[in-house]
């Protein structure tokens, strides 16, 4: 039976599309994140760090990659960014690639199955997705974890920002989706909602990068083949005065 | 320098050979727009040469580590990303490049007399090409490389008698695994390049004996100026050097807008689904082949029998082979063949262009229905073009097209005992008969399929 969720589960994973078609799906709203806005990817990745990092590996990145993008030093990394430890006992070096502790089969038996990695999932599922399912958790005692989530519907995730946010309830007619605040938490809805923003910020800087130095560097790209072209075109001109 | 250019000419015929394909190859003075091409189908070749061999240099075949290996090109190697989106980037660009090559031969008859070779040994290309990418597009070892490659593989499993045991040699495999990744990146890598490169190579000696045709599609070589050259040829070099210059200008702003701005190209060249590793225990709810296979993979989701499907979309593509012996009209280019050769050509683009975004899309009613009516529109465009080779009497004319009409009339009419959406069916059959009423019945009561008389020579 076990397997059997589990494959469902994952099935739903591959096809978010398919997900939302299927449960009373919530629109998604827009992340509005801006990844060259540094201090915003740092609030990101300290949030990642405290409550992520405990399930969620970003494993083809590395921490000292983290660092230089994001300007912190190697000993802030070792301070509060690298909470794991290597075979011979000591901590993690800035060099690795951000791996979690948790053992796969400890989290399927705990959640059903692992936790994904998320390297990549803001450019697998868009980072509107990312914003809105953190925004989405609410009470559903069916669920083994009581929270269900009115995006991904039966996700196994338990609401970890709980504290943060508070609790919703769902309280739609049969079928549609309306969430409600039920339970105050420390921040105001306002608050909250900067908070997942920052976080889906570090992730899609996680997932891509390169991304800013990328267009930094097009536009120069561009500029220089406009004026090669325009060039070109001169050269063209003049050799083909003979032909015409 | 002359002396060293001299003692190589004693012994390799390096001044020979720059002079026959470059200085002194004459190419028509009137190429046009579409004439770009084919020298940006080099540019792309090279451009995938170089970055592959950078690729390989960091990438696993292996199941293990492939994924993951890609990921370390894209973040830890120096401007791996830069040299893996230019590769991605290329593969689409390949393609769009070589369909409008294919599309400028057929607005000028490129393929005909004396051109059949070249023709020929293109549409070799072009099938290496899709090999060539379709083994490719497994490496990355994503979600979308993996089913795209299961679904395609298994195609093979509908030829009876053999096919089980043929998709499992194909695979080397009982499933789609490190067996698989491991042959495909070997022919991806080594075998079909080699092919690849030895085939351009033949295709531009072929062009480079006949000559290039030309938007008017007369032969320059008739008429040759006091210089022994044909007169209204130009040099290769430097005329269409500079010229092509300019092209690859354009070229390179448009492929380095979507290397630096677009990658992904809004999930066309680089899919969704590949951002998530290979997992043979998860389908993906749809899968479909990269956007330059959609108009094959509609083809074949078309007919309901499978095998029928895949012949019908080998047929599709090996077909092209036959161009020259289908179309014996002896005009070349359609600037001087009637409106309604026109409109078929432009309307059989427009069929390739639908017909593979439909093959990007669900299976509805709707999108299958009109996928199997632009099947048989591109199927029918070969049987007009050939219909076009002279003019035909209007007994000839109708009979063509009550057989044809009722052919896949009759069809219909099983298909509706089974149960299909009558309105659909009704609605979508208007499309290929108004094709036919259009390109069979109109040159019998209009002058729209008129021909005009083709000058001599070039006429600009």
């Amino acid at each position: 039976m076990k397997k059997i969720i589990t494959l469902v589960f994952m099935m739903a994973c591959a096809a978010p599309a398919a997900a939302l078609a299927a449960g009373p799906a919530k629109p998604l709203d827009r992340a509005n994140i801006d990844m060259t806005d540094t201090a915003s990817l740092q609030r990101g990745a300290e949030y990642f760090f405290q409550y992520c990092i405990g399930c969620h590996s970003i494993q083809y990145k590395r921490y000292n990659r983290m660092g230089n993008d994001l300007g912190l030093s190697d000993d802030q990394l070792r301070e509060r960014f690298i909470h794991t430890r290597d075979q011979g006992g000591d901590q993690t070096g800035v060099g690795e690639l951000i791996k979690i502790a948790m053992k796969p089969g400890d989290a399927e038996e705990w959640f059903g199955q692992p936790a994904p990695d998320l390297s990549l999932t803001a450019r697998l599922r868009g980072t509107d997705w990312i914003y809105t399912v953190l925004r989405s958790f609410y009470l559903d005692d069916s669920r083994p974890m009581g929270v269900n989530n009115a995006v991904f519907e039966a996700m196994s995730m338990p609401h970890i920002l709980w504290e943060l946010q508070g609790w919703q309830a769902n309280v739609g007619e049969e079928g549609h989706v309306k969430l409600e605040k039920v339970a105050e938490g420390k921040l105001t809805t306002e608050e909250y909602d900067e908070v997942v923003r920052d976080i889906t910020n570090f992730l899609a800087y996680a997932a891509d990068p390169v991304k800013v130095e990328r267009h930094e560097l097009g536009k120069w790209v561009l500029l220089f083949l406009a004026f090669f072209t325009f060039v070109a075109y001169l050269l063209k001109k003049e050799y083909w005065r003979d032909v015409h | 320098m002359r002396a060293l250019v001299d003692w190589i000419d004693a012994r390799y015929p390096l001044t020979k050979t720059w002079n026959e394909h470059l200085a002194e190859y004459y190419a028509p003075k009137n190429f046009n727009f579409w004439y770009y091409f084919g020298s940006l189908a080099v540019l792309v070749l090279v451009i995938q040469f170089v970055s592959g061999i950078f690729l390989t240099m960091f990438y696993k075949p292996d199941a293990q580590l492939a994924f993951s290996s890609v990921e370390y090109i894209m973040r830890d190697v120096e401007w791996g990303w830069f040299i893996r989106y230019m590769h991605t980037t290329g593969a689409s660009a390949f393609f769009i490049v070589v369909y409008l090559h294919m599309f400028r031969a057929l607005m000028y008859g490129s393929y005909k007399r004396p051109r059949e070779l070249i023709w020929i040994i293109g549409v070799a290309i072009y099938l290496v090409l899709m090999a060539e990418a379709f083994a490719g597009y497994m490496l990355p070892w994503g979600q979308m490389s993996y089913w795209g490659a299961q679904v395609i593989v298994n195609l093979f499993n509908t030829i009876p008698v053999v096919g089980g045991d043929l998709v499992t040699w194909i695979r080397g495999d009982f499933l789609i695994s490190d067996a698989t990744l491991n042959r495909f990146f070997a022919l991806h890598v080594v075998a079909l390049p080699l092919v690849l490169v030895l085939l351009v190579f033949v295709h531009i000696v072929a062009l480079h004996a006949v000559g290039s045709n030309n938007p008017d599609g007369v032969e320059i070589k008739k008429f040759t100026g006091s210089n022994g050259h044909p007169a209204d040829g130009i040099p290769f070099h430097p005329y269409y050097t500079v010229k092509d210059l300019f092209g690859i200008g354009v070229f390179l702003i448009l492929f380095f807008a979507v290397v630096f701005f677009a990658p992904e190209a809004g999930g066309y060249f680089i899919e969704k689904a590949n951002f998530q590793m290979a997992d043979p225990m998860v389908t993906p709810d749809l899968i479909h082949p990269v956007w330059y296979f959609g108009t094959f993979y509609t083809v074949l989701r078309a007919v309901p029998d499978p095998f029928l499907g895949v012949l019908l979309m080998f047929g599709a593509v090996l077909i092209l082979f036959f161009m020259p012996w289908i179309d014996r009209n002896p005009i070349k280019s359609w600037r001087y063949r009637g409106t309604i050769h026109k409109f078929n050509i432009v309307f059989f683009g427009l069929t390739f262009v639908v017909l593979g975004y439909l093959g990007l899309k669900p299976v509805e009613p709707f999108y299958a229905e009109l996928g199997l009516r632009l099947t048989a529109v591109y199927l029918l465009f070969f049987f007009v073009l050939w219909f076009h080779s002279k003019s035909r009497s209007s007994l000839f004319s109708w009979l063509s097209f009550l057989v044809l009409v009722s052919g896949y009339t009759y069809w219909d009419y099983l298909r509706l005992q089974a149960g299909v959406d009558q309105t659909l069916l009704v609605g979508m059959w208007f499309i290929p008969t108004v094709y036919l009423v259009i390109c069979l019945l109109l040159p019998l009561y209009t002058q729209l399929n008129e021909e005009k008389p083709v000058p001599a020579r070039v006429t600009s």
